[in-house]
């Protein structure tokens, strides 16, 4: 009985540890974030989800500590999946209150990474569980997948380049899960029998939507107006 | 056959019912742009409510582009019964106030005749379409403003970037003009059967209005028979609006995705148009004026 007791101990005592030096990567990650207070970026984004025919755009970057983030299509309608301000990992370890357990490693386009399970205290929050994928050497969260209460689950992973060093992502890939899409007939005054070949609808119908970002440049720390935001 | 062609053009012109058609495509074409702008939200929500589930969209959505192509998509249905107005009046009319042997005492063969009141009817409809193009998308563009066309199909929406628009606008008008024309050449050729105008006005609009039902309907014994229909091929206009995706799903600026459907819509409105005034000139040169 001694021994069991002796057994549960040490290994409460090693999960704890375990989480805590999780915890204690995600604050070094967030750290290095945190070197940015805003930047503003330019990109292209490409929105690809299998009912929408949408071309190649550019877009304009926000973002601002803690969790400010907004993204602008330079002059025209953008398509962004619900939740789509997470496409920014600043605001996903911007708050404090999480809690940080280790899920093991994992290669991430060919890089180690460590899986990180991000919970968070708050009961009030949006996000469920987030699982990170952080390349401990560079301190980079490679992937990133959220499930939140209102907007399913998604997504994001990143590739970095130029501006790794303020733990800035050169391209970033969201993907989402989307619905089947269809309007009444009659509500779109369509008629005549134009549709896409069923094989093709077949293939495209269980696909994730994905929205892929590539920045091109970050300007940053160098303060943003609020009526950005707006 | 210039000062005939005038002469037929001033003849429509100077008849009040010509303007029936410009004011009622006024007051339909306000009528829609106020309630849009008063209430277009509404409108976008009820559209978009399916989508917003997943997506997030922003921007201008209800800009003069799509007021315009949702006007379009209602008025060019009706368009033609207007049309039907004048052009199946163009022999009939003559015949019914007794100006048409008067007529053809003139130094002009029948055939000539014939061919300047059909380009005068065509003139008519050209311009009603030009009025049209012009409170539709010009005002739209005005009051709306413009911004990237975001259509909404029954299967799939098509985001289509705002310098990509116009030319489609301009190609979609060309369009019309030509169905419009196929709607005018039927009238044309039916005018010359009756010696009263109401008689091949109603058979015009009898004509478009049950090919335009068969057209519609979704049930497929009908399918094999829709291609024959020339109302079929009227709103193949719409093909201008959608676009061709690579195989990254990107969609390609300045491309139509089915531009064969368009040339062959477009060849057979045009034998219509031919076999139609042909038809009405060959009964017309045979036939016993008494009238």
């Amino acid at each position: 009985m001694r021994k069991i007791w002796i057994m549960i101990v040490l290994l409460i005592i090693g999960v704890s540890s375990h989480a805590q030096d999780m915890t204690a990567l995600v604050l070094k990650v967030k750290e290095k974030l945190d070197q940015v207070n805003d930047y503003e970026a330019e990109g292209r984004m490409k929105t690809d989800v299998a009912f929408i025919k949408a071309p190649i755009g550019k877009v304009k970057v926000y973002f601002r500590k803690p969790d400010r983030f907004r993204l602008k299509k330079d002059g025209g309608i953008s398509l962004l999946p619900k939740g789509g301000v997470s496409v920014n990992i600043g605001s996903l370890v911007a708050t404090q209150n999480f809690m940080a357990l280790g899920a093991g490693e994992a290669v991430v386009d060919g890089i180690a990474t460590k899986v990180v399970k991000l919970l968070p205290s708050d009961e009030n929050s949006d996000v469920v569980l987030t699982t990170m994928y952080i390349d401990e050497a560079n301190l980079l969260v490679r992937k990133a997948v959220t499930t939140t209460k209102e907007n399913g689950t998604y997504e994001v992973q990143m590739s970095y380049g130029k501006f790794a060093q303020y733990g800035l992502p050169d391209k970033v890939i969201f993907s989402f899960n989307t619905k089947n899409y269809k309007l009444p007939k009659g509500l779109t005054l369509e008629f005549d029998d134009n549709e896409k070949p069923a094989t093709e609808a077949e293939k495209l119908k269980n696909r994730k939507g994905r929205v892929e970002i590539r920045y091109t440049n970050y300007t940053i720390n160098k303060g943003l107006p609020d009526s950005v935001f707006k | 056959m210039f000062s005939l062609i005038q002469i037929e053009t001033y003849k429509i012109f100077r008849r009040p019912r010509t303007y029936i058609a410009f004011a009622a495509i006024t007051s339909l074409i306000v009528l829609i742009q106020f309630g849009l702008k008063v209430d277009g939200k509404s409108y976008l929500d009820f559209m978009l409510n399916d989508l917003s589930t997943t997506l997030q969209i922003e921007g201008n959505i209800m800009n003069g582009y799509l007021v315009c192509y949702v006007m379009l998509q209602l008025l060019l249905v009706h368009v033609p019964l207007l049309i039907a107005l004048i052009a199946a009046d163009m022999i009939s009319g003559e015949a019914n106030m007794g100006t048409l042997r008067l007529l053809l005492t003139k130094p002009f063969s029948r055939t000539q005749l014939m061919l300047s009141k059909f380009i005068a009817s065509t003139i008519y409809t050209l311009l009603l379409l030009i009025w049209l193009a012009f409170l539709a998308l010009f005002v739209s563009m005005w009051i709306f403003g413009t911004d990237d066309m975001f259509l909404m199909k029954s299967s799939y929406v098509v985001l289509l970037k705002e310098n990509d628009v116009f030319w489609r606008y301009i190609g979609a008008f060309v369009f019309a003009a030509l169905a419009m024309t196929t709607v005018a050449a039927l009238g044309f050729l039916l005018s010359v059967f009756a010696e009263n105008s109401i008689g091949p006005i109603v058979a015009t609009m009898s004509v478009i209005i049950f090919f335009t039902i068969l057209s519609t309907l979704n049930i497929p014994i009908f399918n094999t028979v829709k291609p024959y229909l020339f109302t079929t091929h009227m709103i193949s206009w719409k093909e201008f609006f959608d676009i061709q995706v690579n195989d990254a799903n990107e969609a390609i600026n300045g491309s139509i995705q089915n531009l064969p459907k368009i040339l062959q819509s477009a060849a057979i409105l045009l034998i219509h148009i031919v076999v139609f005034v042909w038809a009405a000139i060959w009964v017309f040169r045979k036939k016993d004026i008494l009238s």
